[in-house]
């Protein structure tokens, strides 16, 4: 058993119910015009792939289908918080 | 946000009900539940009744909007759950919560219009009603050993301590997923998808087998 914490359920819910939806804190060029085609790539394509602490977007896909973020070890797959869309990690390093 | 004008939106309302000239056929229709009830064994430690044709609405709104709360109340003539997880019954009417911002309703099935038109009538501003009706159902398994039959298909915590009369978790269902209600001590709701009620149907008579399942018309 793996169980994750839902922040919109509150409760402990077993691993086969959610997805990781890859890096979070991705923010949109708000304007995608005036991009170099650099900068777009970075932003469409390019994603961390630490060993260690990773801030995740997760979502509780067979549960209350929200989205949530999960900073975990990619390493060791402890997770060391969980928090919503919106708020800042306090767990950074 | 405060400078958006919410402006009358009219939503046109159909009565999915046809006549009586067309037999409403529930998602487990073709298991004729009704003649292996009558046939079946009449003792066993599980007891599995459908309870079909039920008006299902889902309701999504802010559930911070005090105003939108009270029309759902006074439609519904029971408050809206806004705790995670829960559910509020009154009669025949049953409400779960499914995601803070959202809501299975069940109704019997002849008042599913009605009861989408007063919310049409009632509520203002930024949400949504639609019938569900024809994409899922209601299975209810009661019984001494009903709750083995959940252990064994989900991965969810059923211990009363945990599970409570009135809790509702969506989850993972065998293969499947459902919504789960506990509607009493020994007795449990799930609501599934039509495109999976066969596969569940056949699941559940498997699971069900060494305790001795009773189909209830």
């Amino acid at each position: 058993m793996f169980l994750i914490y839902c922040p919109h359920c509150g409760e402990y819910r077993e691993e086969e119910e959610f997805q990781n939806r890859g890096q979070a804190h991705i923010a949109r060029p708000l304007d995608p015009d005036s991009c170099t085609d650099e900068e777009w790539g970075n932003y469409m394509f390019f994603r961390k792939n630490p060993k260690g602490l990773h801030h995740e977007l997760w979502v509780h896909a067979a549960g209350c289908r929200k989205f949530f973020n999960v900073t975990r070890n990619t390493a060791t797959y402890e997770i060391k918080e969980v928090y919503k869309i919106g708020e800042q990690p306090k767990v950074v390093a | 946000m405060s400078d958006v004008k919410t402006e009358a939106v009219t939503v046109s309302v159909i009565n999915q009900l046809p006549d009586a000239s067309i037999q409403g056929q529930s998602p487990l229709f073709h298991a004729d539940l009704a003649t292996i009830a009558k046939s079946g064994p009449k003792t066993g430690g599980v007891t599995l009744k459908e309870e079909a044709l039920l008006g299902h609405l889902t309701l999504r709104m802010n559930p911070e909007n005090a105003d939108q709360l009270k029309a759902a109340e006074k439609v519904l003539g029971v408050a809206l759950p806004t705790q995670p997880l829960t559910s509020a019954s009154k009669g025949d009417v049953v409400v779960r919560w499914i995601s803070p911002d959202e809501w299975l309703i069940t109704v019997p099935g002849l008042k599913a219009f009605e009861v989408e038109t007063a919310f049409q009538k009632e509520m203002k501003g930024h949400f949504q009603v639609v019938n569900v009706s024809g994409g899922q159902t209601i299975v209810k398994l009661s019984g001494k050993y009903a709750q083995y039959v959940i252990k064994k298909s989900s991965p969810i915590d059923i211990h009363p301590s945990e599970f409570p009369v009135g809790k509702v978790v969506t989850s993972v269902f065998a293969k499947s997923s459902a919504i789960i209600r506990r509607s009493g001590e020994n007795e449990f709701e799930l609501v599934i998808r039509r495109s999976f009620s066969d596969y569940l149907w056949l699941w559940l008579q498997d699971a069900s087998r060494e305790y001795g399942l009773v189909i209830e018309a």
